[in-house]
């Protein structure tokens, strides 16, 4: 290998290392006006009039939207591939609010100043319904429908509040349990946790020359994005460009369609450009968050460590509207049960439902990461309970290389999956590298102290996939330039991972070229082919298998033409440093040479190749955590020692950017397992809306990180490749807290351990 | 905050990125905003009440917030953005350390870390890890975890030390 497994610099890197204007709002039009939105201060309600007038009054005021004009058709703001798994159950604008923050009207403005007077000036008379911000109220007897409307679709049981639901069985539950010789049942609660990307939300929408509507967005899913604002505003597809320039980080939030519907429909409207960004305020309360679970799961195991049955209980709390609710309500099963796969009876059931909070969406991990909280905590204590070393009994049930587990075929994308056997995994080479490095065998049940500080150490295994089986496509175009030179253009999102870059050392290695010969342009759907988009840690594995397909192809034909040049079989040769060169007889030739004597010289084409990769299952990455932590019994702090995590993603493509995914995902785990956490007034306001109240982690917050990457080969990936972006965020919540239960003897079910929770916890463990 | 039109525009003298500049600033408007309308995009806006430190310049070297710091206040001053540093032709051995690393994800905390390392060592050539972390804790990254971050400073400090500066 030349370029594939290279650390080669990120191939966007050097215009984002100098500020170069790269991002949606670094590039406005002229003549731009400011886009903003009305947002409800009730929970839940009914507008029972607004009145626009005085607004539109106020001199620079151009354009004000609301349910009175304009169409009411059900869609969805999940950017999933169609048809989407997830209700249509939201509207441009509705007449109904369904949480603090959700939308009442947009307004256009020739200036940032008139478009939030414009919104104070619009009356607005609601009817306050009675809200319901309990979960397991809003699915009880007497709760107020959230969803009462005619027209949405797909909601499972719109009257009881349940977007969507699951009920899987394997084997016989009762007697799985009744044939173990131990039992143990917890309660896992994940609570409303959020992205914080650095760049929030934003867009610019405008009518072009030939007065399309061109969308230019901070999006994961440009073409979702032009599928949906097509639905939602009755605007042929054809007539909408969505370009994706750089984006300032998404992990998920950015998968929704969420401000493109509002900036275009304000665009049509007033025929102006028009520019909309969330505040960081606006970014807490109406982007999305991760998807709050309660989750019951109870293991049974033989005496001697075999995990035999599995129960998992999900209440999944999707707040206001029902996106993403019945897929990431599938993954808390389908990412986690196959782990332990000697477990011959499972049973695995939930409900993910609506209140009147803000509205959850995919986030990183998308259910693996609650799932795998309570998974990891309750083999913790399944292994005490056995007397077993929790290290061992993960060995003894995870799954291999070889094996499969029935929940591949029983769970798939909102519908049946596909039988998978597992065809790569280094996860046990994952677990004992891992162990070594934390110093497991010295450090585990032997606690130590250094005054108020109690040291211990925790693991938890994950694994995840690699884009979405038979569903997830990328296409791929390569282009020659004469000069021997390509054009790479993809569908794909880059949304700051360094998928551009991964997918042109793909490339490169295909052609025999450096990285610097191939210029990548993601995305644009007017100029760049089609991909599902950036999630489902899709990209390496599923555009990374277009990309292969593309090259190729283009490798064929170059080789064609000097095949004709050299004057030996196109079998004879090979692509190698800018060169087809001879195998047998060693002559060459540049590929310079090629590209001119294919575009000028004899028997003309351009060489060009597409290709298209369907997902044809899902191999998973895998990873062993481990946490060292210490806490201060007086105080409750739990600090973060060390935090070690040893992970396969298959053969990497690029080690320090697969790196950086893991110890990005890590810190913000750690994030959610010791401080993140929206809080909700009693009327269902975040109290919590900035930075300084929702604290993400900073440097100085970061332990000792150590990653490594233990490669396995995956024949259906890429140059062996799978995926590494989601699955170390699954980690840290349970491996903290196996560690805070190895040095204190307290186990901690909610995250996050703040200071009080840990003291309360350690003060009803004295008290008996 | 400026919805009385008639209001009057302030003209000031400040120099950026080495260069003189005499313009018009609106009364109230924040450097951030200043900035970004001269077309310095580096200048990244996150959060808008000083929390992220995205939009982190140096004014006389020294790191500010731009969107807490009100355009006004330079007049006379030296201010400094990430274009002032390095260009894609030429750029900066911090820059080169970032790249090199992969210190960079999405690259919109990147300005401000950058300047604000850059600041840190124009004060301590020859930081520790712990110096580091303590240096670009105002600024906010949610992609890297911050570890490659302080590889790329102290591995910038060394070639700083070595004579790889400017």
């Amino acid at each position: 290998m030349k370029v594939v497994g290279k650390n080669v610099r990120k191939v966007d890197g050097i215009a984002l290392v100098t500020g170069q204007p790269v991002f949606t709002l670094d590039v406005t039009p002229p003549g731009a006006v400011v886009g903003k939105i009305l947002r409800s201060p009730h929970a839940h309600a009914e507008i029972v009039r607004i009145d626009t007038s005085k607004a539109e009054e106020l001199p620079g005021v151009l354009c004000i939207l609301h349910h009175g004009n304009v169409p009411r058709t059900p869609y969805t703001t999940a950017g999933q591939g169609w048809p989407e798994p997830s209700p249509y159950d939201s509207f441009l604008f509705d007449r109904k609010v369904r949480f603090v923050g959700d939308r009442v009207a947009a307004v256009a403005a020739t200036s940032e100043e008139i478009a939030d007077e414009a919104l104070r000036l619009i009356e607005v008379e609601y009817r306050q319904l009675p809200a319901v911000l309990v979960p397991e109220e809003a699915i009880g007897p007497g709760a107020p429908v959230i969803h009462d409307e005619e027209e949405s679709r797909g909601i499972h049981d719109p009257q009881h509040n349940v977007a969507a639901a699951i009920d899987i069985r394997v084997g016989d539950i009762e007697r799985g349990f009744t044939e173990s010789d131990v039992v143990v049942e917890t309660t896992c609660e994940f609570p409303y946790v959020q992205h914080v990307p650095l760049e929030s939300h934003c867009v610019v929408a405008y009518l072009d020359e030939e007065d399309r509507l061109v969308i230019r967005s901070a999006t994961q899913v440009p073409f979702h994005v032009r599928r949906i604002v097509a639905r939602a505003l009755g605007v042929p597809l054809s007539r909408i460009r969505v370009i994706k320039p750089r984006i300032g980080g998404g992990f998920g939030t950015k998968q929704e369609i969420i401000l493109e519907d509002v900036a275009a429909a304000l665009a049509l409207r007033t025929r102006r450009p028009v520019v909309m960004k969330y505040s960081r305020a606006e970014e807490f309360v109406a982007a999305r968050t991760r998807h709050p679970m309660k989750i019951r799961i109870k293991l049974g195991a033989k005496r001697d460590g075999t995990i035999h049955a599995i129960e998992m209980d999900v209440l999944s709390n999707t707040g206001a509207y029902g996106t993403h609710s019945l897929t990431v309500l599938s993954n808390v099963g389908s990412k986690t049960l196959p782990l332990y796969n000697k477990a011959p009876h499972l049973w695995f059931h939930g409900k993910a439902v609506y209140t009147n909070l803000p509205v959850a969406g995919a986030y990183r991990g998308y259910g693996a990461t609650q799932g795998y909280f309570a998974l990891e905590v309750a083999v913790d204590e399944l292994a005490e309970k056995l007397g077993m070393d929790p290290l061992k009994l993960r060995l003894a049930n995870h799954i291999r290389a070889g094996e499969t587990s029935p929940i591949f075929e029983k769970i798939g994308e909102g519908r049946a999956g596909k039988a998978q056997v597992v065809k790569s995994c280094a996860l046990e080479e994952c677990i004992r590298e891992g162990a070594k490095r934390i110093g497991w065998k010295e450090k585990h049940g032997k606690k130590t102290s250094e005054g108020r500080w109690v040291h211990g150490v925790g693991m938890a295994l994950s694994m995840q996939g690699s884009g979405i089986t038979d569903i997830d496509m990328a296409a791929a175009t390569i282009v020659m330039n004469e000069d021997g030179s390509f054009r790479l253009l993809v569908g794909a999102t880059d949304l700051g991972t360094g998928s551009d870059t991964i997918l042109a050392q793909i490339a490169a290695e295909t052609l025999g070229v450096a990285v610097e010969a191939i210029s990548v342009y993601s995305s644009d759907t007017d100029f760049t082919p089609f991909d599902t988009g950036a999630y489902a840690s899709s990209t390496t594995y599923v555009s990374g298998g277009a990309v292969l397909r593309a090259a190729q192809e283009a490798r064929r034909r170059i080789l064609e033409v000097a095949a004709a040049i050299l004057g030996e079989p196109p079998e004879s040769l090979d692509l190698e440093e800018g060169h087809a060169v001879s195998r047998g007889t060693g002559k060459k030739v540049p590929l310079s040479e090629v590209g001119h004597r294919a575009m000028y010289v004899t028997d003309q084409r351009h060489i060009i190749a597409t290709a298209s990769f369907v997902a044809p299952e899902s191999p998973p990455p895998f990873a062993a955590f481990f946490a060292e932590v210490a806490v201060d019994v007086e105080t409750g702090v739990v600090r973060v020692v060390k935090f070690v995590a040893a992970a396969d993603c298959g053969m990497p493509i690029n080690p320090a950017l697969a790196e950086g995914q893991l110890e990005g995902a890590i810190v913000q785990g750690i994030g959610h397992t010791l401080y993140e956490e929206l809080l909700f007034s009693p009327r269902g306001r975040v109290r919590n809306p900035n930075l300084f109240d929702y604290r993400i982690p900073t440097a100085a917050d970061v332990p000792d990180i150590e990653v490594v990457l233990i490669p396995s080969d995956e024949p259906t990936g890429p140059y062996g490749a799978k995926s590494i972006g989601e699955i170390g965020i699954n980690g840290p919540a349970p491996a903290i807290a196996n560690a805070i239960y190895d040095a204190i003897g307290v186990r901690l079910y909610r995250i996050p351990f703040t200071p009080e929770r840990v003291l309360k916890a350690l003060h009803g463990k004295s008290m008996g | 905050m400026t919805r009385d039109a008639s209001k009057k525009m302030l003209k000031i003298y400040f120099e950026l990125n080495g260069e003189p500049m005499y313009v018009e600033i609106k009364p109230g408007e924040m450097l951030l905003d200043l900035l970004r309308r001269l077309g310095m995009k580096s200048v990244k806006e996150g959060c808008r009440t000083g929390e992220c430190g995205a939009c982190t310049v140096l004014l006389d070297g020294k790191p500010v917030r731009s969107c807490l710091t009100f355009a006004a206040k330079i007049k006379g001053h030296r201010v400094t953005t990430l274009e002032g540093l390095g260009s894609p032709a030429n750029p900066h051995p911090l820059q080169e350390a970032f790249l090199e690393t992969g210190a960079v994800q999405c690259g919109f905390c990147t300005p401000g870390m950058i300047l604000v390392a850059y600041d840190l060592l124009s004060r301590n050539p020859d930081p520790t890890p712990e110096e580091v972390r303590e240096a670009i804790t105002g600024n906010l990254c949610r992609c890297t975890g911050y570890v490659k971050i302080v590889e790329a400073v102290l591995l910038a400090a060394k070639r700083r030390r070595e004579g790889v500066w400017r």
